[in-house]
């Protein structure tokens, strides 16, 4: 539930068609509320950032080609290494993913569930622009 | 869990209402009658084969199974314990329980619990535990235990036997503390065990008491082709010689062993692997017959003299009088076994006796026996080839009506696949033509599909051509995941996969359905098809190709990892010739690249980098050397030498990459495109202009080819070396490319490769001059570039396509496609076109602010890199649950 058209209805980059996003300043829902991490402008499609949050978790942060925003851990719970931004990003059945560069397990941006391993899964975090 | 069934089980009285041979269970399954009990005592391969085919057979619905295990662990694959040293393999990686099996099939299986009793007058079996099952039915696959000749000595802190598991994590414990050990028995399972210790880094040998190498299964010639090969991959070998004493130090450990020649051989370990003995302690000791050397008599349905016994696999003397040690007789066994308890219904036939052919890889040898392999039949007759030079030996026993009967491969095996399944028959061609090698004298190449319907393909599992041809045509299976699902071919030792590939496209082909052979799930292409469009086309973006030429689901789509790397590597391949952006990281580009490539170096298990400057030819002035020695103690790097003639600086923060990058290129070094499907080094040795030997300037040659060919972005790395004479200290034969000094110019390898399948290079030309040998090699690696399959390198290229070396050379040397002019000038757009990734990037502040640790705190450094001390260095600190349970 973290793709931003779930989350915030009211923001101009909600409809899951627009190409583009409005540019501002992008947050992060964690247990501390709501956490800016970073312009729009330092995403690119396919191009995960880390964001550092309130109490230490990492968060990776990518924007897919359409425009649409996802948060999730950016620890990859199969090497304990904060790694998954720096991934590759697809597509499957509709569904983005970012694949892991160490060992390749694929995560769904959406929700974090791990496609290769049903008994894993990494945080999600819903976001905003603001 | 199932009820345990109540202590009457009259209606299952075999000796009273079951004639033999009839079934064994009654098919009903009538809620008053309580379930009939079959016990299974041993779970290994065999075991949980006939597990398997009870299931198949409906048995488990309807009849409560109990497993009784000795080893701490559900069954694993025995034929494959040494790749737990050859290939990393894990101890659940062997295993071969599928996921929920037991639960699925309401299997009851208790492990490290072996049942040490049978009562079979009240047809109770006790476990150690103490726990106590009734069985109407009893299966007995104990399997074997190792022969240990009786020396004195032989229980001595330091000998081992090589059989499970735990054998092998005892020996890899022990090992480290020693230097030298020794195998007693040279047969297939001590080559394994010699594999084993050389592949623990010891200083391997081999003591067999017959006058050659695996004297079972190979004659004279194959045992002496085998011996050379052996010999030459560094493991000692001693035949005729048999083990008198194992000698011991003052501790009581093992020193080493004296021989009935006399002398003594010094050795810090033992392995006995010296063959096996069937386990038949439990049927003795319950009164079953036994064979006089040991094994469970049993009929061809593999039933032991106790009709509501069964014994199968290694512990049982089969209907033709022998033991059979190998795991596709004992799945057959299995499968017998399963039968008859399933009752009418099942197929008719017993086991009678098996197929003991072999084809396995030992010490990196190829070693097949296959039929009557020693020629024992009346008129057999042999055809036979030899090479001692290559270590190829391949020996064919025909009857005097032409009728293949047997035979032995060693160093070359690919014909087993088709040679196998045609023994008993009279092959087509003439049985010359299947020993000699391709290329001299051997006209004729027999495919699998020249194979008739019968033919056994997979032995493990006795499944004929037949078979797999009706998994495609009745089955409707599409793939050979789906045909090995469906048939259980090529799911026991895999030799038969190859053929199998071959006879599952060739069906799907004849059945008009297009073997769909895309890159990926994006992509209904070939990366060789992708390349022709790119360039035919002059596209210069993966979005404009996805869109464009992409499967119709996937465009507009995000692409995937398999594709989005590959499509890159093309795009900077062809970007000099059709002005595409020449930096990988220009643009889309970037977020095309594999993290290694998008980063410049190359990303560690705990998300570190490591950098590697070019250091061409291995060529480095002290000065340099001083450089890379500030930097790393700078920045606190750990430094390794690579196989590569350079310098690896590990533990680098992705923030600390420019800094670090910046201080080696002030110094003269660029990137060494370690990251990258490139080209990596170009290995040298000394040459003429130091060694006596020498013949050429092999490191000036090697620093041009390297300078020339730096930065070329490949289907898969490119690795090249320059030898200055024959004697090849730069081990040019295993490169991608490998050149060799002559007298009057240079030798052109081509396809030799190292690693897990190594393979030693083709000779492509040669006597070439320098420049005829650099126009060679554009052609050659453009031609590569251009044809061969996503991460495929030039080994399997050059075997993979139509027509393999002599095509390549025709096209390469010959022009016969005519685009000789294209590749060069393709080379030479990469070459006027190459700049250095790292300073380019360094001048790019775009570029450059994607080098940080977080987007919110660029100068934090990541919490999970951490490193540990070690040997004066830094590395990783080891993650605590992943790694432990594989080394416990």
């Amino acid at each position: 539930m973290t793709a931003i058209t779930d989350l915030a209805p009211a923001s101009p980059v909600a409809a899951r068609t627009a190409p583009e996003t409005r540019a501002g300043t992008v947050e992060l829902l964690t247990p501390a509320g709501w956490f800016a991490v970073c312009g729009t402008d330092a995403l690119q499609p396919g191009h995960g950032v880390a964001a550092l949050l309130p109490g230490g978790a990492q968060a990776a942060v990518f924007k897919d080609s359409t425009g649409r925003l996802y948060a999730i851990g950016n620890v990859d719970p199969f090497t304990g290494a904060g790694v998954l931004c720096h991934g590759l990003t697809g597509s499957a059945g509709g569904e983005p993913y970012v694949a892991s560069p160490l060992l390749k397990q694929r995560f769904a941006l959406a929700d974090g569930r791990c496609l290769d391993d049903d008994e894993v899964t990494v945080a999600s975090y819903p976001l905003r622009v603001r | 869990m199932t009820t345990p069934t109540p202590a009457s089980t009259s209606a299952f009285d075999l000796t009273a209402e079951q004639p033999q041979p009839g079934p064994v269970l009654c098919p009903a399954d009538h809620p008053a009658v309580p379930r009939p009990v079959i016990v299974l005592v041993g779970h290994g391969m065999v075991g949980q084969r006939f597990l398997e085919a009870l299931a198949e057979h409906g048995v488990t619905e309807r009849a409560r199974v109990v497993v009784l295990c000795e080893e701490p662990r559900p069954a694993y694959d025995r034929v494959h314990l040494t790749s737990y040293f050859s290939e990393g393999a894990s101890p659940e990686s062997l295993s071969l329980v599928g996921d929920g099996f037991m639960a699925r099939h309401g299997v009851e299986l208790h492990v490290g619990d072996p049942a040490v009793a049978v009562d079979r007058d009240s047809r109770t079996v006790t476990a150690r535990s103490g726990l106590s099952v009734r069985y109407d039915v009893l299966v007995l696959a104990t399997g074997s235990y190792p022969f240990v000749p009786p020396v004195p000595g032989k229980d001595a802190e330091g000998c081992f036997v090589y059989r499970t598991i735990e054998d092998v994590l005892a020996i890899e414990r022990y090992a480290r503390g020693v230097g030298t050990g020794a195998v007693v028995g040279g047969g297939l399972l001590g080559l394994e065990a010699a594999g084993a210790l050389r592949g623990l880094g010891l200083d391997t040998h081999v003591v067999e008491f017959a006058p050659r190498l695996m004297p079972v299964q190979v004659d004279e010639g194959g045992g002496a082709a085998l011996r050379r090969s052996v010999e030459g991959l560094g493991v000692t070998v001693h035949t005729g010689v048999g083990t008198q004493e194992i000698t011991t130090d003052g501790a009581g450990r093992v020193d080493g062993m004296a021989l009935s020649d006399g002398s003594h051989l010094p050795a810090g370990m033992v392995v006995f692997s010296a063959g096996v003995r069937p386990r038949d302690d439990l049927a003795r000791a319950c009164g079953l017959d036994v064979g006089e050397r040991g094994g469970i008599v049993v009929d061809a349905s593999c039933r032991t003299s106790d009709p509501a016994v069964f014994a199968i696999g290694e512990c049982a003397l089969a209907a033709d009088g022998r033991v059979y040690g190998l795991v596709a007789p004992g799945n057959e066994m299995a499968e017998t076994a399963a039968r008859t308890i399933a009752g009418p219904g099942g197929q008719d036939g017993g086991f009678t006796g098996a197929d003991t052919s072999t084809k396995l890889k030992l010490l990196g040898v190829d070693v097949a026996s296959f039929g009557d392999a020693h020629g024992t039949a009346d008129g057999a007759l042999d055809v036979l080839y030899s090479d001692s030079r290559s270590g190829v030996y391949r020996k064919l026993v025909v009857g005097a009506d032409g009728t293949l009967l047997g035979g032995v491969l060693v160093g070359d095996v690919e014909s087993y696949g088709v040679l196998r399944p045609l023994t008993g028959t009279v092959p087509p061609v003439a049985p010359e033509h299947l020993v000699l090698p391709a290329g001299a004298g051997a006209p004729v190449s027999l495919g699998p599909t020249a194979l008739p319907d019968d033919a056994v393909i997979c032995s493990c599992h006795n499944v004929t051509k037949g078979a797999i041809r009706g998994a495609v045509t009745d089955h409707a299976c599409t793939g050979v995941a789906e045909v090995k699902k469906c048939t259980k071919a090529g799911t026991g030792c895999g030799s038969c996969l190859k053929v199998l590939g071959q006879l599952v496209d060739a069906e799907l082909e004849a059945g008009g359905v297009a073997v769909d052979k895309g890159l990926c799930a994006c992509f209904a292409q070939t990366r060789a098809e992708l390349y022709e469009i790119v360039l035919a086309l002059r596209l210069t973006s993966y979005r404009e190709l996805l869109d464009a030429h992409g499967r119709p689901e996937a465009r507009g789509g995000e692409g995937c990892e398999v594709c989005k790397p590959a499509v890159a590597s093309i795009l900077a391949s062809l970007a000099p010739a059709i002005g595409g952006s020449v930096h990988v990281l220009d643009g889309e580009q970037a977020a095309l690249q594999d993290t290694n490539d998008r980063f410049l170096a190359n990303m560690q298990k705990n998300g570190s980098y490591s950098i590697v400057p070019r250091i061409p030819g291995g060529e480095i002035t002290p000065e340099k050397l001083i450089v890379i020695g500030e930097v790393a103690r700078d920045f606190g790097l750990y430094t390794k030498i690579t196989g590569g003639q350079r310098i690896d600086l590990f533990g680098a923060r992705v923030e600390q990459l420019p800094v670090i990058w910046a201080r080696l290129v002030d110094a003269g070094f660029e990137s060494g495109h370690a990251y990258g499907k490139a080209l990596r080094t170009v290995k040298s040795c000394v040459g003429s202009t130091w060694c006596r030997f020498g013949v050429q300037d092999s490191v000036r040659m090697a620093i041009d080819l390297e300078l020339r060919y730096r930065g070329l972005r490949a289907p898969h790395k490119l690795k090249s070396a320059v030898s200055g004479c024959a004697r090849e200290c730069a081990e040019a034969q295993s490169k991608d490319f490998g050149v060799i000094a002559t007298a009057s110019g240079w030798n052109l390898y081509v396809g030799g490769n190292g690693g897990a399948t190594p393979r030693h290079g083709d000779l492509l030309a040669k006597d070439l001059s320098d420049a005829e040998l650099v126009r060679l090699i554009d052609r050659f690696l453009m031609f590569y570039i251009r044809t061969a399959d996503r991460l495929e390198r030039t080994s399997v290229w050059l075997e993979r396509i139509a027509g393999g070396l002599e095509h390549v050379r025709d096209v390469v040397v010959h022009d016969s496609l005519g685009i000789c002019d294209e590749l060069e000038a393709l080379m030479a757009a990469h070459v006027a076109g190459y700049r250095d990734e790292w300073a380019d990037t360094l001048g790019d502040p775009e570029r450059l602010s994607r080098f940080v640790s977080f987007v919110n705190a660029p100068g934090t450094p990541d919490p999970t890199v951490r490193f540990v001390p070690e040997r004066d260095q830094i590395r990783p600190e080891p993650l605590p649950a992943r790694t432990e349970t594989v080394t416990a």
